[in-house]
């Protein structure tokens, strides 16, 4: 410890050989038991640089405890602890000011694995949002859309309606007609027709939804087609 | 009240319940009140009597009738919860009149449950998750949602009219259902909750066409560029409050002006940043019967300065608003346009620059004028200068609340034991401060213990973590000690800065009425824990974070964890066998285990436990990280 010209009151960080908690206490409790992670942490006191790459969300980093009777020593640089000081990320956002640290802002979708989507309807006055990932399959979306827009669907766009768009030749009937049609805007900035590639590869590259007017929708399906074709 | 619908509202009570139950009593003798059936032409014809399945079969109906109107005049909670306990007849009573339900752990009683019990409710007031989560220490997705709640609420409470929710997880689909639901809906206010939009406030804006309130506080609002303002409906509206400060979407201006011309009762508008300070002008003159008002971006935009228009006169906006009490926002302010709001600081009673970064000379001429100031909220921008100026001036102060520009350890802080001292010997009626500092020392905090004895609320954050006393070098126990021991009143205290177990010793010797206690980086031992869990009575929220406190300080509160709502423990010394033994030992007491990610702890401690008490055992929507201990 002398090498690094420290003479800060380490004696806490010291390796010993002897069990921990084996020094004098000024409360007289006895040997305390002092945790695993303190023990590490002790160690990496030194260093924080290698701490500060463990630090991820909502894991804190476990502080050394400076004990009362220490001289008051000036602390090593600390890295910044999840949560702390307890301001709201929300008041810290407003100012403006640039300090995050890890893990600070909050996930508003709702964890690492849902894709949040924004669904449209032409002549509806809301737009909804759907997480895509908590879909197995077109079915399951569009009874979902059928369900969302309902109060709003002048046509026969039930959740049955949607279903005849998984086949084909009924998607090239319906078109013909007045019907709601789904259709979505790819991650080329592209809009296609919800249905016509693997669902899996559907959730991965779908940004937006939105569901037209069939006759709208009538110019898309070629495209669409096409592209898939290309795709695969 | 008549209603187009087969359920009719309930007989109420308040208006002149006691000539009208007098008439109505019919010849067999059998009372007729709003929990009896109805049987008695007497009544009169224009009022609906619910026939209830509750048929009385006591004699003494007498008792039954007094004590159903005495009760009405019962407001609060904690009396009806001791009048509940008389006897069943009473509890019987009380929960056929209570109206107002609180519901301060939303897994404490199921949806169910309290609608078994509640009949008659009109407002609901409900807590979720724990305040720790505000800073990031609960993964999302913990649950606290509203959904099943709002489903029962609306079977069971058709003339519900108010809801208040605190922490919670809400969908869009929610906000539809509550707006579906409930016809005379009057009152929506949501603070620090998240999981909604825009889309969800269209809802509420377009259906609840009797809409009194509706404030949204500190609270994560999705743009879903949905045009909410514009959805209210035409025509003379009912509001009284529209609060939208923390909705960071752009708002339909023409559509907002539209609204507050045609609400002639608004009294509290509270703006968000996209609201430019010419909007804010043409609103106030709209509107010179406010009350509160939140400005929105404070400061002129720079197309309007390039182009050196005439700007407009906001002196005299403000001197039109005679009735202004509480001002807020200044959001991205432009301090020279404080001026503008010295007609009104006489009358001030709030005032919240906490989004403002003044300086103290901008502050001065401020708040030299803010006599009646009573609750001041502020960055410590305004420096221990602009404090001892507050100090200086407003001597009804009764809130405080410093936050820190820069929330940041390890760095330069503005405010000190200066301001603090300064705030303890102008500011004697204080009753509660929330105070962010880099620095403090023991005397400063005992001088407003002995000088603020006023003080319910004391929470201090030195941002530092183990900071002693800046002069001494000592821990902060004597100053923390001196709080508890000489302000009687004190319900609520944080503490922070470097602490040994004596300062929960003197915390659990002192703070008989403390309700709320929060630690984070302080105490030495187990000992710590036990004094305050065997010491303070009251105690019902205690939330502690990386400290040293183990299974057996955990042991020590046994015999108190059903008084309380809950208990936060994270990153201490707690194992999972001795959260196990309480859990065991405990069994309507919930004990959940949060683990950061879904992998195994990898270490002998529990990252985070948070237990409450519950009626209903575990719950049935923790998410994988949630264990929960049986």
């Amino acid at each position: 410890m002398e090498a690094l010209g420290l003479n800060m009151g380490f004696e806490e960080t010291e390796l010993r050989l002897g069990l921990p908690g084996n020094r004098v206490l000024s409360e007289g409790e006895g040997a305390r038991k002092r945790g695993f992670s303190e023990t590490v942490d002790l160690k990496l006191n030194l260093s924080s640089k290698d701490t500060s790459e463990k630090v991820k969300s909502f894991q804190k980093e476990k502080n050394p405890l400076p004990r009362a009777t220490d001289p008051p020593a000036k602390p090593p640089a600390k890295t910044q602890v999840v949560g702390w000081p307890p301001v709201r990320s929300f008041r810290k956002n407003m100012l403006g000011v640039v300090q995050k640290s890890s893990g600070e802002e909050s996930d508003m979708a709702g964890g690492n694995n849902a894709a949040f989507v924004k669904v449209s309807m032409d002549g509806a006055p809301y737009l909804r949002k759907v997480d895509l990932r908590m879909y197995n399959t077109y079915q399951d979306l569009y009874h979902a859309l059928g369900k969302m827009f309902s109060s709003f669907t002048i046509g026969n766009c039930g959740s049955q309606g949607m279903k005849d768009f998984m086949n084909e030749s009924k998607l090239m009937d319906l078109l013909n007609g007045s019907d709601y049609v789904p259709t979505y805007e790819d991650k080329d900035g592209d809009w296609m027709l919800v249905g016509d590639v693997p669902w899996g590869m559907f959730v991965e590259s779908c940004k937006r939804l939105r569901i037209v007017k069939g006759t709208e929708a009538i110019g898309l399906a070629p495209r669409a087609m096409e592209k898939c074709k290309n795709r695969r | 009240m008549s209603e187009d619908d087969d359920r009719s509202p309930p007989l109420d009570l308040r208006c002149g319940a006691a000539p009208s139950i007098n008439r109505a009593r019919n010849c067999s003798g059998e009372a007729v009140s709003g929990s009896g059936s109805s049987t008695s032409s007497s009544i009169p014809a224009s009022v609906p009597v619910t026939v209830t399945e509750y048929q009385s079969q006591y004699p003494d109906q007498v008792l039954e009738i007094v004590l159903e109107n005495v009760l009405q005049f019962l407001t609060s909670r904690r009396d009806r919860n001791a009048a509940s306990l008389v006897c069943k007849s009473w509890w019987r009573a009380e929960a056929l009149t209570r109206s107002e339900l609180f519901i301060g752990n939303c897994y404490a009683v199921s949806p169910d449950r309290a609608r078994g019990r509640f009949r008659r409710v009109r407002s609901v007031v409900l807590k979720g998750k724990p305040r720790f989560a505000d800073f990031n220490l609960m993964p999302p997705d913990w649950g606290a949602h509203f959904g099943p709640w709002v489903c029962v609420l609306a079977n069971a409470y058709p003339w519900l009219e108010k809801v208040y929710l605190k922490r919670m997880s809400i969908t869009d689909d929610d906000l539809a259902l509550l707006a579906e639901s409930f016809s005379g809906f009057k009152e929506l206010t949501l603070v620090c909750c998240e999981g909604f939009g825009t889309c969800g406030l269209a809802f509420i804006a377009s259906k609840c066409r009797q809409l009194r309130v509706l404030d949204l506080i500190e609270t994560e609002v999705t743009d879903d560029e949905v045009d909410w303002i514009s959805l209210f409906p035409e025509g003379e509206t009912c509001l009284e409050s529209l609060i939208f400060d923390c909705v960071d979407c752009a708002i339909n201006f023409e559509a907002l002006e539209k609204l507050v011309a045609r609400s002639p009762f608004l009294r509290k508008l509270r703006l968000n940043r996209h609201v430019s300070i010419r909007q804010l002008y043409r609103l106030m003159v709209r509107a010179p019967q406010l009350t509160h008002l939140g400005t929105g971006k404070y400061g002129p935009s720079e197309v309007a300065q390039r182009q050196g228009d005439t700007e407009p006169d906001y002196i005299a906006a403000f001197a039109a608003c005679k009735s202004l009490v509480c001002l807020s926002g200044f959001r991205e302010i432009t301090p020279d346009y404080l001026s503008a709001i010295y007609p009104v600081c006489a009358n001030l009673t709030s005032l919240n620059f906490s989004y403002a970064t003044i300086t103290a000379d901008q502050l001065k001429p401020v708040i030299c004028n803010c006599h009646k100031l009573q609750i001041f909220w502020a960055l410590d921008s305004i420096c221990d200068e602009g404090l001892q100026a507050v100090a200086a001036t407003c001597k009804e102060l009764r809130e405080l609340r410093v936050f820190p520009m820069n929330a940041q350890e390890d760095v330069e802080g503005p405010v000190s034991e200066v301001g603090l001292q300064a705030i303890s010997e102008g500011c004697r009626k204080l009753q509660s401060i929330l105070y962010f500092c880099q620095r403090m020392t023991n005397a400063a905090v005992i001088a407003m213990s002995s000088n603020c004895l006023e003080l319910e609320v004391f929470r201090l954050c030195i941002m530092g973590r183990h900071r002693p006393d800046h002069a001494t070098g000592e821990p902060m126990d004597e100053g923390f000690g001196a709080i508890v021991r000489n302000c009687r009143k004190l319900t609520r205290l944080a503490v922070s800065g470097l602490l040994t177990d004596r300062a929960f010793g003197y915390i659990g010797k002192y703070g008989k009425l403390i309700r709320t206690l929060s630690v984070a980086f302080a105490g030495d031992s187990d000992m710590g824990l036990k004094y305050v869990l065997e010491g303070c009575p009251k105690l019902q929220k205690l939330e502690i974070r990386d400290s040293p406190f183990g299974d057996a300080a955990l042991r020590s509160g046994l015999h108190h964890y059903y008084n309380m709502r809950f208990l936060w423990m994270s990153s201490c010394r707690l194992t999972r066998q001795g959260c196990q033994e309480i859990a065991q030992a405990m069994p309507r007491l919930v004990v959940e285990v949060i683990r950061s990610d879904d992998e195994e702890e990898t270490d002998n401690y529990v990252e985070t436990l948070y237990m409450y008490r519950s009626l209903e055992g575990p719950r049935h929507d923790a998410p994988k990280f949630v264990t929960i201990l049986r």
